[in-house]
């Protein structure tokens, strides 16, 4: 009887007792929730144009904000004018070397496996991820880093509400994550609906095969949008690693991406949003008043547990397409 | 020959009633009615997108219709599902070849053995023994199959790198090795030539004439399913337009016009 | 020419399904057991037995265990590590509340609690395929690390959250626990790995095998032969999961004599998928090797420098393995995605003809 009330009423008490900490700790489960997006979209993307299940976007997150970071350093060393040139230079060279994976991930890995299944390509992407986590590490170390965040002008601070009886602080750079967030999103769906080479992604997605037959550059598609999945990884990178250290931690946390993913669809960009936020929210709120029942460090699973609940009432997640065998 | 079967008041089998069965907005099938008697040879026939396979679907239980009703062997049920009527004695084949890709001609056919192989778990664990020996009773009656259709040769070859002349035979092999009561075939034919085509109707009619197996099949060869057929139920746009004998349908208006279009 | 099968006829199907039909590979077989289970006792260092050979079986087991449930039966698993540990705290469990009782009864024992746990988590595989199941997977990969350290039972409340394993004996010679030696550890290893893959390739072989490869094939079509999918594929969670805790139960017990929550991560089910990977799925002797490669691949690097004469760091070594395992992997999936055991078959295909290549 007690464990009842512990389970079915002491949280809905709780939250409506300090409703101030209930929005806080909803903000907090927006905010992780468009992070993971971020890292959604990244998976999102390369699913929808070349039909891969990019294991290693989380290990190209942490590969980019090292990156960032590194060069940023060295530019310094180098004399290059003051903090924010370095960085925003910084920023420029890392693009391109984003667009340097991308281009040998395309030649080196895609194109050989061109017309393999799904699940072949899916493991070479874990092969590509061990590699980056080796690579990363030989050209970084392994130590965590401090993103350059000051340097790129990102808002520091936070903001301060008096309401419901308390307060609710909001980190500024939490405000500028998800502004950033929303607009790579709406950029995006916006560029896969309405351009010429989104229209050619999609097709692609569809079939390698009949995409080739129409005339479409599979090589430069893929490269494209490897290319764009570098740059939200970058984005993702920077947001991640200004709220906390850059290290190769993020990588196993780029895992959560995939219930964000269940929930979202794999080829759904507003999806993913959708996604992110729901499990950012549903794990902030369970752990937050359903935690202290449970003991500490349920969110490492409850993530998990909630897209496996969802997958079990639509196994094509919320946004994705019934898959109908035909026969 | 096919005259002098299949003639005559035999009990059906099979029997469809007011089947309809919509895919969203698309009607696949609308009020269908017909019947397979025993021991006879049925084709289904009609132009593309007629329904065809969908009424074998249906009758399979892959797919649930919206209304109607199946009698098969006596029990009349809307819906069931595949392993149900699997286990019921209906087998089948598939236009695109179903085959196990991964196995060897002789493991897929050896894997319609299924349903009859009745050892345990434990049993299969040590092999040695009873497991063995039902494995070993099955295989004959799989070389039995093999020989029937004449691919001794490839029992080894992964389907996947066979013709698919020989997967299709492969395929029926599979079904065959159920011992069904009703065997279903789509398309059997598709995408052979003459000589594969003489060969795999003799492997219908000796599968229907020694066996007794009962046949449902849905054929576009025209010249098959004269020869073959005891009877033909033609679809066109999901509704039945004719059901007889292959001469009855053969001059009826209503088929020549959904085949060849109306003149004007 | 050594390997031409001409001359050898099988007179009963018996004969023809058996597992090494060809008398070559029947030589073969003996050969490998006999220097298994002699010249590699009598020849093999201490250090080679623990560091090399141990672990080496161990993997191959957990690789037979998602091999079984992957490979052959097409449900992609991400739990491996947990239900290596659901075996292993079994079965720690089950000694401590039967200290009498022979290990190695309890070790099997184990795999069934394991197979338990694993037909839970595979509950949804009815309703969620591929990458979707691959996630719920995820989820009781995380769920039962999560609970290896939050709940204290399983280690016996031991503070520092370790289980460490208590000395048993068979036949009045040390099996388990700080007085066993390798040699004896090895036998035991070897004994269970060896036993255990019978079995496997037994129920490989037969009824449950094909309608395993049916389903992971085309699981409609099985359907239409009469299987039934979900007790199919629980079957094949349930197998997996008793062969990855005996893998789990055997590593903690007979190679590493402690254990704690960490040694059954994340980390650990990539482990022995990419081991399944190379080694070829849906191929048992290819967990062998892929047991082999995986494991033998670092410490072959770890030599490499010193070999060569050059002097590397340590944790560049680590680096470099980690660069060199992930090319690798992408390199076999380009080349043979079905792994060494594809090469293996095609070596052996090439060996008929030799020395006439054409």
């Amino acid at each position: 009887m007690d464990l009842l009330y512990k389970i079915f009423l002491d949280p809905f008490v709780q939250m409506g007792t300090a409703p101030d900490l209930l929005v806080q700790t909803l903000w907090e489960g927006l905010v992780a929730g468009v992070l993971y997006a971020l890292i959604a979209l990244g998976y999102v993307l390369i699913y929808k144009a070349s039909g891969v299940f990019n294991f290693a976007q989380g290990i190209m997150v942490v590969f980019a904000a090292l990156t960032l970071v590194g060069v940023a350093a060295r530019l310094r060393q180098w004399g290059v004018g003051p903090g924010d040139v370095a960085a925003y230079g910084a920023l420029v060279l890392t693009a391109l070397v984003m667009l340097g994976l991308a281009w040998g991930v395309e030649r080196l890995m895609l194109r050989p496996l061109v017309n393999q299944p799904e699940i072949i390509l899916f493991m070479a992407t874990f092969g590509l991820t061990y590699f980056l986590i080796g690579f990363g590490e030989l050209l970084f170390g392994g130590e965590p880093k401090v993103m350059i965040a000051d340097d790129l002008h990102l808002p520091r601070g936070a903001l301060e509400f008096k309401m419901l009886g308390g307060f609710v602080s909001l980190q500024k750079i939490d405000v500028a994550a998800a502004v950033i967030a929303s607009i790579m999103v709406a950029a995006l769906a916006l560029f896969f609906q309405k351009t010429r080479i989104g229209r050619a992604l999609r097709a692609v997605a569809d079939s390698h095969k009949a995409a080739l037959s129409v005339g479409i550059s599979l090589e430069q598609i893929w490269v494209t949008v490897w290319f764009a999945a570098g740059i939200v990884a970058l984005a993702t990178g920077i947001m991640w690693g200004a709220r906390s250290d850059v290290s190769f931690a993020l990588q196993t946390l780029a895992l959560k991406a995939l219930p964000v993913l269940i929930l979202g669809g794999f080829t759904s960009i507003p999806g993913a949003i959708v996604g992110g936020v729901i499990i950012g929210v549903g794990e902030k709120l369970g752990e937050f008043y359903w935690g202290p029942l449970l003991g500490s460090g349920i969110e490492s699973w409850l993530a998990y547990v909630i897209a496996l609940v969802f997958l079990l009432f639509r196994p094509q997640g919320l946004f994705g397409e019934k898959i109908i065998e035909r026969i | 020959m096919t005259a002098a079967r299949g003639a005559g008041a035999r009990e059906a089998l099979l029997s469809v009633e007011g089947v309809s069965l919509a895919f969203g907005g698309v009607k696949a099938l609308t009020d269908v009615s017909f019947d397979v008697r025993k021991g006879e040879i049925r084709a289904i026939i009609g132009p593309n997108g007629a329904g065809k396979t969908s009424m074998l679907n249906v009758i399979n239980g892959f797919y649930r219709p919206q209304d109607g009703r199946i009698t098969f062997k006596g029990r009349t049920r809307s819906a069931m599902r595949p392993y149900e009527a699997a286990r019921g004695g209906i087998a089948r084949t598939f236009q695109n070849v179903a085959l196990f890709r991964g196995m060897s001609a002789l493991d897929n056919i050896m894997a319609g053995r299924t349903l009859k192989m009745h050892r345990g778990f434990f049993w299969q664990l040590i092999r040695f023994g009873p497991a063995l020996a039902e494995e070993v009773e099955h295989r004959r009656k799989v070389e039995e199959i093999i020989d029937f259709l004449e691919i001794p040769q490839i029992r080894k070859t992964p389907v996947g790198r066979l013709p698919y002349g020989l997967q299709k035979r492969v395929e029926l092999g599979r079904a065959l090795a159920m011992e069904p009561d009703l065997l279903l075939l789509d398309e059997p034919m598709a995408g052979m030539n003459l000589e594969e085509k003489e060969d795999m109707s003799r492997y219908i009619i000796d599968a229907n004439n020694h066996l007794g197996t009962t046949i449902a099949l849905i054929e576009h060869d025209m010249g098959v399913v004269m020869d073959l057929s005891d009877r033909v139920v033609v679809l066109e746009y999901g509704r039945k337009i004719a059901d007889g004998t292959p001469d009855e349908v053969k001059a009826d208006q209503k088929v020549v016009a959904a085949y060849l279009g109306v003149p004007h | 020419m050594l390997y031409r099968e001409a001359g050898q006829f099988k007179t009963t199907y018996g004969a023809d399904q058996s597992v090494f039909p060809i008398r070559q590979d029947r030589i073969g077989i003996a050969l490998i057991l006999f220097a298994a289970f002699v010249l590699v006792p009598l020849l093999a260092s201490s250090f080679a037995l623990s560091a090399v050979f141990i672990p080496v079986l161990v993997f191959a087991l957990a690789a037979i265990g998602l091999n079984l449930l992957t490979g052959y039966a097409g449900q992609v698993s991400l739990g491996t590590g947990a239900f290596m540990g659901v075996g292993a705290y079994t079965c720690y469990k089950l000694t401590t509340y039967f200290p009498q009782v022979n290990i190695i009864v309890l070790i099997l024992a184990s795999g069934l609690g394991s197979a338990a746990v694993g037909s839970v988590f595979g509950l949804p595989s009815l309703r969620i395929k591929g990458f979707y199941l691959a996630v719920a997977t995820l989820a009781a990969q995380f769920f039962l690390s999560w609970s290896f350290v939050r709940i204290p039972w399983l280690y016996n409340h031991n503070v520092s959250g370790a289980i460490e394993v208590p000395t048993r004996t068979m036949l009045g010679v040390a099996v388990t626990g700080p007085n066993a030696t390798p040699l004896t550890r090895y036998l035991v290893v070897l004994s269970i790995v060896t036993l255990m893959t019978w079995v496997a390739s037994n129920l490989l072989r037969g009824r449950i095998g094909r309608t395993w490869m049916a389903v992971r094939d085309m699981d409609i079509a099985a359907e239409l032969i009469g299987i039934r999918l979900y007790s199919a594929k629980l079957l094949a969670f349930a197998v997996s999961s008793f062969y990855c805790g005996v893998a789990g139960a055997i590593m903690v017990f007979l190679w590493f004599g402690a254990a704690e929550a960490d040694s059954f991560n994340i980390d650990q089910s990539f482990l022995i998928l990419f081991m399944v990977i190379v080694g070829g799925l849906g191929s048992l002797i290819g967990s062998f090797f892929g047991a082999i490669f995986i494991w033998g691949l670092p410490i072959v690097l770890r030599a490499a420098p010193e070999f060569f004469g050059l002097t590397i760091r340590a944790a560049t070594v680590e680096h470099l393995q980690f660069m060199i395992v992930g090319a690798l992997i992408i390199f076999f999936l380009i080349a043979e995605p079905a792994g060494l055991a594809r090469l293996w078959q095609i070596g052996k295909q090439k060996l008929r003809v030799w020395p006439f290549p054409y």
